[in-house]
C-alpha cells in the first residue's frame, strides 16, 4: 500500500496491448456473470498452487484482434491478506503467484448498487499500481432502481477509466475492448487514501459517490416482500421444507433414473462395440477397462449436472443465502453452519456432487468439515448393497400395520446410523481439529434475481469439464488397476477365473484383517472390488459364487446366507454404512481440496471408524444371536 | 387507551430504554440504531465494515430468521444475517422509534 501517487505505464505506450490481465471484485457484483460474457465458453479452471481456490482462465479478442488472457480471481471484499482468496489475489496482483506472471493490468468489477463499500476495494486495487480499468456492474439494475452516478467525475477522482455497464444486457462492454487496446481516455493518477482504517478509506468513498452525484438507488421493494414470506416465521420454513424436498426428490426422482439410464446406454454400447472385436486381452481391455472405467465416470455427471442446476438456481436468484439462514439454527447444534445443508442434503444422493457442492462455504475450516462429514450420508450406492442382505437375512415382518415392516426399519436405522456418525464426527472436528472461531456465520443477503440461463449453462459446464478432467482421471485410473487385478494372471492369453485373479490374493490377503468382522474372503474380494463403487460387490459375490447377482437375487441370497452368520451380516452392514469405499469420493475430494492430504486423512478415519464398528457390531451382536 | 393505563398500573410502566450504548443483539426486529463499536477480533470487524456495517452508520433490524436466529440487519443498501452470538458484539445507540409500524 502507497501513499504516493499511481504512476501508469500506458501513459508512454498509448498503443500497448495487455496480455494478461486480472478481474478482481467483489461477490455479489456479477463478476463472474461478466466474465462469461467477455470469454465465452474459452473457459479453463485450474487451482492456484498449494491452495484450494480455483481460478477461471479465459480468452478474449483484444482490439487488434490478439488475444488477451482474463484470470477471474475469486470474488473478495478487501485486499487484507486474512483470508485464503484475499492472499491469492494480492499474490496474483504483485506478481508473487509462482507459476504465473504478473498481469499486465486490472479490472474491478463493482456492484453500482453499493458503490461506497465497493469503493473502498478498488481504492486498495488500483493503489498496487497495474493499469486499472474500473467497471461499475449491475448498471440495468440501478437505472431501474433510479439510481445514478457521474461516471466521468468518478474516473477523474479515481484516476482511472470508469465505465457503466450491464453484464446481463452487454451494455457498456466496449469500454472492455477499447481499455485492453490501450485506447481508454488517460488521466491524471490521482493519490488514494489506501493507508488508513477502513472506516476512514470508507468515509472518503461516500465523498467520492457524493462528487459523482451518486443516488444510491431504492431497496428494491419485492425483494423485502418476497423476504416477508421466505424468512416468515412459519411461511419461511413451509416454503423451505418443499425446496428441500424438492432437492431430494430432484436428485433421486430425475438425477438417479437417468444416471442409470446412462450406465445401460453405455453398457449395451460397450458390448455392441466388444462383439466387431476380435476375442482377446486387446478386446478385454478396451471393453472391460477402458470404456467401463469412462462410464464408470460419465455416469455421474447427471447427477451433478442436475444438482448444480438446482443450485446455481436458488444461488443466483438468491433463495439459497435465505435458505442457510433457516437452515443455520440446527446446523450450529452440530458446530457446522447453514451454508453446509445443500450440500449434506445433497450426500443423501451421492457425495460426489455434494462435495463439489462445498464450495459456496467460504470458511476453509466448515468446507473441509462439510467435506469430510458428507459421506457419512447414506448415499444411494449403498441402498443395493443393504437391500440384499436385509433381505438376505432379516424376514419382513409387519410392525406397524402395512406401513412399517421390519425391514424397512432395519433401512431406516442405518439411514440413522450414518446420519448420526456424521453428527459425531462434526462435533469432534469442530471442536478441535477444524475450531473456527474466527469466521463466525455473517452471510450478505443478496436482493432477488431472475438467474440468468445462459450463466446456469455455463456453470454447468464449467463444474462438468472440472469433474471430468480432474476426478475423472484418478476414477480411471483406478478403474483400469481394477480390470489388471481381475484380468490377471493370465492362463494362455485368457484371463483368470475371478478365483485366480490378483484380486482373489487382495481377498486372502486381507482375510485374516476381516476375519474378526465375520468375512472371508470372497467378502475380503467385495470389498476390494467395491472401491469402484459401493454396489459392485453384489456383482462380485455373484461372480464369486457362480451366480448371476441380477437376474438370480434369491439365489445370491442364498449364497450369501451360507458365507456371513447374522453378526456377520450386521457387521457387514454397519461396516457398509461407515467406509469411505467410493473411490470416486476420493477422487473428488482430492480435486476440492487440491492434494491427497484430506482425501488420506478422510480414508484413515472411515476406515478405523468402519473397522472398529463392524468389530464391535459383530461382538455384540454375536452375543445375543448365534 | 385506558387498557393501556389499567396495564401500567398492575404491571408498572415499561422500562425506560437505556439512551446508552446497547448491543445489535438489544434490538427488536424494525428498529434503528447507529453502529457504534465492534467488540470483535481484527479479521472479524474488517470483514462486517468491507460489507458495509461502519460505525457511525445507521443499522436497521430488517428481519429474523424462523425461530428469532440468525437476524438479518441493513445498512444503506446491504442486508446481512448473522447470529445473536455475534452481534452482541456489536455495541449500537439507539435513535429513537421503530422503523416502521406495526
Amino acid at each position: 500500500m502507497t501513499c504516493h501517487p499511481v504512476a501508469r505505464p500506458q501513459d508512454e505506450a498509448p498503443d500497448t496491448s495487455y496480455r494478461t490481465v486480472a478481474v478482481v471484485g467483489p461477490p455479489n457484483s456479477g463478476k463472474t456473470t461478466l466474465f462469461n460474457r467477455l470469454t465465452g465458453l474459452r473457459q479453463k479452471v485450474g487451482n492456484f498452487p498449494g491452495v484450494t481456490v480455483e481460478h477461471h482462465t479465459g480468452y478474449i479478442r483484444g482490439g487488434e484482434g490478439e488475444e488477451v488472457a482474463l484470470i477471474d480471481l475469486p470474488g473478495i471484499y478487501s485486499l487484507t491478506p486474512k483470508s485464503e482468496d484475499e492472499k491469492v489475489a494480492i499474490d496474483v496482483l504483485h506478481g508473487n503467484m509462482p507459476g504465473m506472471s504478473r498481469p499486465d493490468a486490472v479490472i474491478v468489477v463493482l456492484n453500482s448498487t453499493n458503490l461506497h463499500s465497493h469503493l473502498v476495494l478498488a481504492a486498495r486495487v488500483i493503489a498496487v499500481g497495474l493499469p486499472t480499468l474500473v467497471l461499475l456492474n449491475m448498471a440495468d439494475e440501478l437505472h431501474k432502481q433510479d439510481g445514478s452516478v457521474d461516471v466521468l467525475s468518478l474516473a477523474r477522482q479515481l484516476g482511472t477509466p470508469v465505465a457503466l455497464v450491464s453484464a446481463t444486457t452487454g451494455a457498456g462492454l466496449e469500454a472492455v475492448t477499447n481499455f485492453l487496446s490501450g485506447a481508454s481516455p488517460a488521466l491524471e493518477p490521482i493519490e488514494l487514501p489506501v493507508v488508513g482504517s477502513t472506516r476512514s478509506v470508507r468515509e472518503w468513498a461516500v465523498r467520492v459517490g457524493e462528487n459523482a452525484n451518486y443516488r444510491r438507488p431504492a431497496t428494491p421493494v419485492w425483494t423485502r416482500r418476497l423476504d416477508d414470506l421466505f424468512l416468515h416465521r412459519t411461511w419461511g420454513a413451509v416454503i423451505f421444507g418443499v425446496v428441500v424436498v424438492a432437492v431430494f426428490q430432484t436428485i433421486f426422482a430425475v438425477g438417479q433414473p437417468l444416471s442409470n439410464l446412462l450406465q445401460k446406454f453405455l453398457d449395451l454400447t460397450g458390448s455392441r462395440i466388444g462383439t466387431l472385436l476380435p476375442e482377446g486381452m486387446f478386446r478385454s481391455l478396451l471393453i472391460n477397462g477402458v470404456w467401463k472405467g469412462t462410464g464408470s465416470v460419465l455416469v455421474f455427471l447427471p447427477q451433478i449436472l442436475l444438482l448444480f442446476l438446482v443450485i446455481g438456481i436458488l444461488e443466483d436468484s438468491g433463495y439459497l443465502a435465505r435458505a442457510a439462514v433457516i437452515a443455520d439454527r440446527t446446523m450450529s447444534r452440530v458446530g457446522l453452519n447453514g451454508k453446509s445443508f445443500i450440500p449434506l442434503l445433497s450426500a443423501y444422493a451421492c457425495a460426489v456432487p455434494a462435495i463439489m457442492a462445498t464450495r459456496t462455504i467460504e470458511s476453509k475450516r466448515d468446507r473441509i468439515a462439510t467435506i469430510l462429514i458428507a459421506p457419512f450420508m447414506t448415499c444411494s450406492a449403498r441402498l443395493p448393497v443393504y437391500t440384499m442382505v436385509i433381505a438376505a437375512f432379516l424376514p419382513n415382518r409387519p410392525l406397524l400395520g402395512p406401513f412399517l415392516g421390519t425391514r424397512a426399519v432395519a433401512m431406516l436405522s442405518l439411514y440413522l446410523l450414518g446420519f448420526l456418525m456424521a453428527v459425531l464426527t462434526a462435533r469432534l472436528l469442530k471442536s478441535t481439529v477444524l475450531k473456527s472461531k474466527d469466521a463466525p456465520f455473517i452471510l450478505e443477503m443478496p436482493p432477488y434475481r431472475w438467474p440468468k440461463f445462459s450463466s446456469l449453462m455455463m456453470r454447468l459446464v464449467d463444474r462438468g469439464k472440472a469433474f471430468l478432467y480432474r476426478a475423472g482421471t484418478v476414477i480411471m485410473l483406478v478403474s483400469l488397476l481394477l480390470w489388471a487385478a481381475t484380468n490377471f494372471p493370465m492362463h494362455n492369453g485368457h484371463p483368470p477365473a475371478i478365483q485366480d485373479s490378483v484380486v482373489a490374493s487382495l481377498g486372502h490377503a486381507i482375510e485374516p484383517v476381516i476375519r474378526p468382522l465375520g468375512f472371508d474372503w470372497k467378502i475380503g474380494v467385495g470389498l476390494v472390488t467395491s472401491l469402484a463403487a459401493r454396489e459392485v460387490i453384489i456383482a462380485t459375490l455373484g461372480t464369486l459364487n457362480g451366480i448371476d447377482a441380477e437376474s438370480h437375487s434369491f439365489d445370491l441370497q442364498n449364497a450369501l446366507r451360507h458365507e456371513l452368520t447374522i453378526p456377520g451380516a450386521i457387521a457387514l452392514l454397519v461396516f457398509f454404512a461407515f467406509a469411505m469405499q467410493c473411490m470416486s469420493t476420493i477422487a473428488v475430494v482430492r480435486r476440492e481440496t487440491n492434494g491427497w492430504k484430506w482425501p488420506a486423512i478422510q480414508f484413515a478415519y472411515m476406515t478405523i471408524v468402519a473397522y472398529v464398528s463392524a468389530f464391535a457390531a459383530y461382538r455384540i451382536v454375536g452375543h445375543f444371536i448365534r | 387507551m385506558e387498557l393501556k393505563m389499567i396495564f401500567n398500573f398492575i404491571f408498572g410502566p415499561k422500562q425506560k430504554r437505556n439512551l446508552t450504548t446497547s448491543a445489535l443483539a438489544d434490538l427488536q426486529v424494525g428498529e434503528r440504531a447507529i453502529l457504534e463499536e465492534f467488540e470483535l477480533d481484527h479479521p472479524i470487524a474488517e470483514h462486517l465494515m468491507n460489507l458495509g456495517f461502519v460505525p457511525g452508520l445507521e443499522v436497521t433490524v430488517e428481519r429474523s430468521g424462523p425461530g428469532g436466529d440468525p437476524r438479518v440487519y441493513r445498512v444503506e443498501g446491504t442486508e446481512v444475517a448473522m447470529r445473536r452470538e455475534l452481534s452482541r458484539h456489536i455495541h449500537v445507540s439507539l435513535v429513537g422509534a421503530p422503523a416502521f409500524g406495526d
